[in-house]
């Protein structure tokens, strides 16, 4: 098992979500965030973080442009059925 | 054609014979599945949601011209981003308010950028309010609408795509033709510097205990 301190931790906090990392060191964050309490709000934090980014408002296209792409895609069609 | 609500896209094969076809459903289901994340990458690179819009606007209409030509080397969904990506950053280069082509290329700075690291990280983190108000979620939206707007556009768009469109690694990877290292490099400083300015922000509203 590797051993984590705090940054080294941070540093690899996407890997981890990702599970990008190998078995000793993903051992070794488990044991780093089940006894470090800061580290457990950090990622906590962390994935709150990635919660609210998916939480954008949706956009969309204005009418006129998408109406300009359906006649365009339509035309299209004419030209080369 | 049916509607896709809620069920997704068909596979590729058919969204690419029914475009051949001409079959509008089918087109009006992708522009209205992929823009809304097409406009967002557009602003990654440009400066003005005009120029978004422009720049989404000229990508179907290479799409409609290529469909006939594509060849599935790639997902339609990475071709169309792939055609997005390369005409936002033209456009983004043209844009004398656009910054210089170096900055595309540089990673951003240190993790410290954005209030990171002041005080200790770990001594002290608080337990972050659950927004539950709609008043403070709008607030957060806008605030997470303008870290956006202050990462280097590489970390932008990567987060973009991955946390705020909801695209697999692999995707954005495909899409952007970077190694997956150099994804999740972009992807973690982005977050990184997201969440210091979440944190000031939280802690500028904190409630008196």
């Amino acid at each position: 098992m590797k051993r984590f301190t705090c940054d080294e931790l941070a540093e690899h906090l996407t890997a981890y979500l990702e599970d990008a990392l190998d078995q000793p060191s993903r051992d070794g964050m488990r044991a780093h965030l089940s006894c470090c309490e800061g580290c457990g709000r950090y990622l906590e934090q962390f994935r709150a973080t990635i919660k609210v980014l998916g939480d954008q408002p949706p956009e969309k296209l204005s009418a006129p442009v998408r109406d300009r792409l359906m006649s365009a895609f339509r035309e299209r069609h004419h030209r080369h059925p | 054609m049916g509607s896709f609500e809620g069920g997704g896209l068909p596979p590729d094969d058919i969204v690419v014979g029914a475009l051949r076809a001409g079959d509008e459903a089918m087109f009006a289901a992708l522009l209205d599945t992929w823009s809304r994340g097409m406009l967002r990458v557009a602003r990654s690179y440009v400066s003005t949601d005009h120029s978004a819009e422009e720049v989404v606007q000229d990508t179907w209409l290479a799409v409609i011209d290529g469909i006939d030509a594509f060849e599935a080397r790639a997902s339609v969904k990475t071709w169309v981003f792939r055609i997005l990506v390369n005409t936002a950053k033209k456009r983004g280069v043209r844009e004398s308010r656009t910054l210089p082509w170096s900055t595309f290329e540089r990673d951003g700075g240190p993790f410290t950028e954005f209030g990171e690291g002041r005080g200790g990280r770990f001594d002290g983190v608080a337990a972050w309010p659950t927004p539950e108000g709609e008043a403070l979620a709008a607030e957060v939206r806008v605030l997470i609408a303008e870290a956006l707007g202050r990462l280097p556009p590489r970390q932008r768009v990567v987060i973009t795509l991955r946390d705020v469109e909801g695209c697999s690694s692999d995707e954005v990877c495909e899409i952007l033709e970077i190694s997956a290292a150099n994804q999740r490099v972009l992807l973690h400083r982005a977050r990184t510097a997201v969440r210091g300015w979440l944190a000031d922000y939280y802690e500028s509203v904190k409630q008196p205990e």
